[in-house]
């Protein structure tokens, strides 16, 4: 309890009558802007309680009368960036490929649209430059295994390969060593022979053996000289650009065992304008035909 | 203890006026202005953090009071009248001569335009002014501070409609100590209205640098203009009529910066706001002598009437030396010349002068007036010096840049045919108010070829066109055929760009990356 208020002699200012130890403390109130504005941002909260997401519970929050959630409102935002893009995204629907390939307007739109549509779904396997890597195609180069133009893409992105979609793009090469359809002397000299259509056999006898074989056994899809039919998804074989590596032991397990990578059919996920978009986006990549 | 002490002088002075005040007679005595005592006077008898004490200053003329009302009319003209000059850039960008486009990212200023990586043209007007600033206030002390500065004119302004609505100082003074009663209401009412439609009037100007003026303007009469731009009109309407009606000269005391080192440019031969002491102490009141003799003999030629603290709009004593809180307006000069004129002792006993000339006059020594110094010519070569580079860099501004970035993943493309690809992103800055198309070519790169998005294959050259006023982006790939290979993993290339007319040209060095052989 304050014991003795007295007026300190030096500054002229009351004591607040608490005394320890022969120390009196000097009552110098808060300044009163502090303490107004103090009183206001407790105005402030409780006004903030009642309006807003406040109080946690066990199961959950108050929510507040204004109904507002931060989830409201990224939906909102996000709602109207889409009703921003819907005039290009609309038109991009109504367009062909071409014709959004010779717009300037449209294709820069598509491609920007198809960056952040591959970035989100086609780069986890295809990279995020789109370079690919083992098992996953290079898409920015110009060997394509189905094909690079504009609607051969649309095709691939939209049915995929080897899923369970109706329309899917389905290609099986034989398990040549597996299925014993060849021996491995065969398989040998038919990979000797694949490894001269991009100059690098070194063993001609070999070679001349596995071109008997090849033609026999491959050039039904890979047609001859291996230049690859895209029509089958068979695989050029002499642009000396490979999917699972293009040394010798890599292709005597590729015709061993065969390679079958699959590919969702998109159609089934995005919406036919961003299709188109990411159509455009990989056609312009650099390789599109 | 030593504040102590200060107060105990501080009191003390104030006692010695009062006595003088009450025995004192003369022609300049009335005893409204020998209330009029110097806040610092006031203040040092207050402990520190004191509260303000409100300053009333009367209104005076002359020819340093006409100088401030000819600046605040022109610097209150520039403000009003910039935002609508027009000028004419062609149909692909606005026709307001001075215009900061924050959507559009582009600064107008007449014949100049500056694009977002040009903000140097910006620290250059800086520099410039900074310079100018230092030059004026080495050759004739605080003028900016006393008849340019927004704080000032916007200051002057308020206190003008104050004393319109409820009269000059001792007005004031009176209805601040009046009883609330319904003139004093009104009186009052009617200063804040008015000086809220000032405020509001000078928050609505600002904003029109930053859009359209006319139409701004009308949107903003209409209601139709952006929630922040009627937030900016509130933001700077409350500031102006925080800081010019009620802040005033504690702004230029306690908030502004320039004050703390302007002396640093001031030296013994600025021109700055000066009191002959050596003329006029000692000072005293003017009293008639028994036997009919010069009053002025044996005295100084200050009555002590203390028009110079009356009319200060800070509130000082210009008696008391060369203070901080002086903001080097010249106003007590004119207050005092007029009380000169009255006892008929020679003018100037204030006046703009140097230091050293104060000290040559009190030993009866001439006057120099020495404008050309080390310092002020040191702050005009740099003032020179930076105004030659902004005038080089505006009159050798390019039209046309170009930036070119490439692609890192991949780092490069083996083609079918085993030719090696690069791929750049290509940038071209069109600053011309026409569409316009330019060559794109590369060197350093024997044999490769250039091809781009929505192109027509390869070639040595592409051809670009870019929008007026607008950046225009390119996808462009580089080959190099197989066969003619690189010596380096990596080779610096050049590409340049050349505007169809063949004027202008922007070059960017890069590299083309080809796999080692």
């Amino acid at each position: 309890m304050p014991t003795k208020i007295e007026k300190d002699a030096v500054t002229g200012t009351d004591t607040t009558g608490h005394e320890w130890d022969g120390i009196k403390e000097l009552n110098t109130p808060l300044p009163k802007w502090w303490l107004y504005t103090f009183y206001a941002t407790i105005l402030w909260a409780l006004g903030y309680f009642v309006l807003y997401p406040a109080w946690p519970g066990l199961s959950g929050h108050t929510a507040g009368v204004l109904g507002w959630t931060m989830r409201g409102e990224i939906s909102e935002s996000l709602a109207q960036a889409a009703a921003a893009q819907a005039p290009f995204v609309n038109r991009i629907g109504a367009a062909s490929l071409e014709d959004i390939a010779k717009s300037t307007d449209l294709r820069n739109f598509a491609i920007a649209g198809g960056r952040s549509v591959f970035a989100v779904n086609c780069a986890p396997c295809h990279g995020a430059g789109a370079a690919g890597s083992k098992g996953f195609p290079n898409l920015v180069d110009d060997n394509w295994i189905w094909g690079g133009t504009l609607d051969d893409i649309h095709t691939t992105i939209q049915n995929g390969i080897r899923n369970s979609n109706p329309d899917s793009r389905i290609a099986q090469m034989p398990r040549f060593g597996a299925d014993k359809i060849l021996d491995a002397k065969q398989i040998d000299d038919v990979a000797e022979y694949v490894l001269s259509l991009s100059r690098r056999s070194r063993n001609a006898a070999a070679v001349e053996r596995g071109a008997v074989v090849f033609s026999e056994n491959c050039e039904a899809c890979h047609l001859q000289g291996g230049v690859g039919n895209p029509e089958m998804g068979a695989p050029s074989l002499a642009a000396n650009i490979w999917l699972y590596g293009g040394d010798k032991a890599t292709l005597v397990e590729t015709i061993t065992n065969s390679r079958a990578g699959a590919m969702p059919a998109w159609s089934e996920r995005l919406d036919a304008a961003r299709i188109k978009m990411l159509t455009v986006y990989v056609h312009a990549l650099g390789g599109g035909k | 203890m030593r504040w102590a002490a200060a107060n105990e002088t501080a009191r003390g002075a104030k006692d010695v006026t009062k006595m003088d005040g009450g025995v004192a007679q003369g022609p300049a005595h009335t005893p409204e202005i020998d209330s009029a005592v110097s806040i610092k006077t006031q203040k040092a008898a207050m402990p520190l953090y004191a509260s303000r004490i409100k300053v009333h200053p009367k209104n005076v003329s002359g020819i340093y009071r006409n100088i401030k009302w000819a600046m605040l009319a022109a610097c209150l003209a520039v403000y009003y009248i910039a935002p609508w000059l027009r000028w004419d850039r062609g149909s692909f960008a606005p026709n307001q001569a001075i215009l900061i486009d924050l959507p559009g990212r582009r600064a107008y200023f007449f014949f100049l335009e500056i694009w977002p990586q040009e903000v140097y043209f910006l620290t250059g007007i800086l520099v410039l002014a900074a310079f100018g600033l230092f030059l004026a206030t080495a050759l004739f002390g605080r003028i900016w501070c006393g008849y340019a500065c927004p704080q000032t004119v916007w200051t002057d302004l308020f206190m003008l409609v104050e004393r319109w609505i409820e009269g000059d100082r001792n007005a004031r003074i009176r209805l601040d100590a009046a009883p609330a009663s319904l003139g004093k209401f009104a009186k009052r009412t009617a200063k804040h209205a008015s000086w809220i439609v000032l405020s509001l009037a000078t928050g609505g100007a600002c904003i029109l640098f930053f859009g359209d003026a006319p139409t701004l303007l009308a949107e903003l009469f209409t209601g139709r203009a952006s929630a922040s731009e009627y937030f900016f009109v509130g933001l700077f309407a409350t500031t102006t009529y925080v800081l010019a009606g009620f802040a005033r000269e504690q702004v230029c005391t306690y908030m502004c910066p320039w004050p703390r080192f302007q002396s640093a440019m001031l030296d013994d031969r600025s021109y700055v706001v000066t009191y002959e002491d050596w003329r006029g102490e000692p000072r005293g009141r003017l009293a008639k002598r028994p036997d009919g003799s010069d009053p002025f003999v044996g005295r100084g030629d200050c009555v002590d009437c203390n028009a110079c603290v009356a009319t200060c709009p800070t509130g000082i004593d210009i008696r008391d030396g060369q203070q901080l809180e002086c903001i080097g307006c010249g106003l007590c000069i004119d207050a005092c010349n007029a009380v000169m004129d009255k006892v008929g002792r020679p003018r100037s006993l204030i006046r703009f002068d140097t230091l050293d000339n104060q000290r040559a006059r009190a030993e009866g020594g001439k006057p120099v007036h020495r404008l050309i110094r080390a310092r002020t010519v040191l702050y005009a070569v740099l003032l020179v010096i930076v105004g030659s580079i902004m005038l080089v860099g505006v009159v050798l501004r390019s039209t046309v840049e170009l930036t070119v970035q490439r692609d890192r993943n991949p780092l490069f493309v083996r083609l079918v045919d085993g030719s090696v690809r690069n791929a750049y992103t290509v940038h071209v800055l069109n600053k011309t108010h026409a569409q316009r198309d330019y060559t794109l070519t590369l060197e350093d790169l024997p044999g490769a070829r250039l091809s781009m998005v929505g192109g027509d294959g390869a070639a040595d050259r592409l051809v670009l066109s870019a929008k007026p006023d607008q950046v225009a982006s390119y996808r462009v790939f580089v080959t190099l055929p197989d066969g003619a290979s690189t010596k380096h993993e990596s080779t610096h290339i050049e590409f340049k760009l050349r505007a169809a007319d063949g004027r202008d040209q922007a070059e960017r060095e890069t590299v083309f990356i080809a796999p080692p052989q």
